[in-house]
């Protein structure tokens, strides 16, 4: 059998994605978590000295609090296999990713277990940030030392 | 006021929506769509587009992981503009502290409280 058929084989085989589905799924589940942060940040913004810029900090630290309850109890991972991608993109995806490795390696010590596999699935996303960002940043200041473009 | 609510939702929605059609017609692994967004979060700050975006959808543009990518590049650019090259490397992670930070703290905590029962 050759490539194609293969291919052509494979595609016949696998059963079909249900793709609007899962697209309207995601939209609704990035939504909501998105929503439910907008009502935290108008908490932090309302009873504390927050802007509406300044504010994002804490609502990110909030929302990861509440990834580590639903992570802990179990409900996240019912979440994700609602909200595939919806699940996945928000920042609470990136904490359930770092605390159910962390929970999940309790067993071979703090130290060797949770200590070292805590960022084995989020340490390419900072990997990859940190990268980016590095390049996109030394780009930028070159081009504003060079009087291209300005900050 | 209530509109934010609005943007952020549909934005936030749209975002994901994004994630999902890598995730299904790209057919990339979560680790791989995470990191593409990241990146193209970056991107569009180095563009000076992220920042609008923010503003117009709230938490809609900083709760998605593109804004993690967005913070970093923000961080960077603005040590950059005060200290030139070296604050690229010295101001990173001065926006997006509270994102690291808080998942490394709550992660130690839930392994302490929590005990693993499967697939978590």
């Amino acid at each position: 059998m050759d490539e194609k058929k293969y291919a052509k084989l494979e595609q016949e085989i696998s059963p079909k994605i249900p793709l609007m589905k899962n697209i309207l799924k995601a939209f609704l589940t990035g939504g909501i978590i998105c929503l439910v942060a907008q009502f935290v940040a108008l908490f932090y913004m309302t009873y504390f000295d927050f802007t509406e810029r300044t504010a994002s900090n804490p609502t990110v630290a909030t929302m990861i609090f509440f990834s580590m309850l639903l992570t802990g109890f179990g409900l996240y991972k019912k979440i994700g296999q609602f909200g595939g991608a919806g699940s996945a993109v928000p920042i609470t995806g990136f904490g359930n990713a770092v605390i159910s490795a962390a929970i999940e390696h309790k067993s071979e010590g703090y130290v060797l277990g949770v200590g070292s596999n805590m960022f084995k699935l989020a340490g390419s996303v900072i990997l990859f940030g940190v990268f980016s960002a590095f390049v996109v940043a030394l780009i930028k200041t070159i081009l504003v030392k060079l009087g291209v473009v300005s900050w | 006021m209530s509109s934010i609510y609005i943007t952020a939702f549909i934005v936030g929605g749209l975002i994901c929506v994004i994630g999902q059609l890598l995730f299904d017609v790209a057919k990339l692994t979560p680790a791989h769509t995470l990191c593409l967004l990241v990146v193209a979060g970056s991107i569009l700050d180095g563009l000076g587009l992220y920042e609008p975006l923010i503003d117009f959808a709230g938490a809609g543009a900083t709760i998605p992981i593109t804004s993690f990518g967005n913070s970093l590049t923000h961080g960077a650019l603005a040590e950059a503009e005060k200290h030139g090259l070296i604050g690229v490397l010295t101001g990173m992670f001065e926006v997006t502290s509270s994102g690291i930070s808080s998942a490394i703290l709550f992660g130690f905590i839930a392994a302490i409280i929590f005990k693993p029962k499967g697939n978590v």
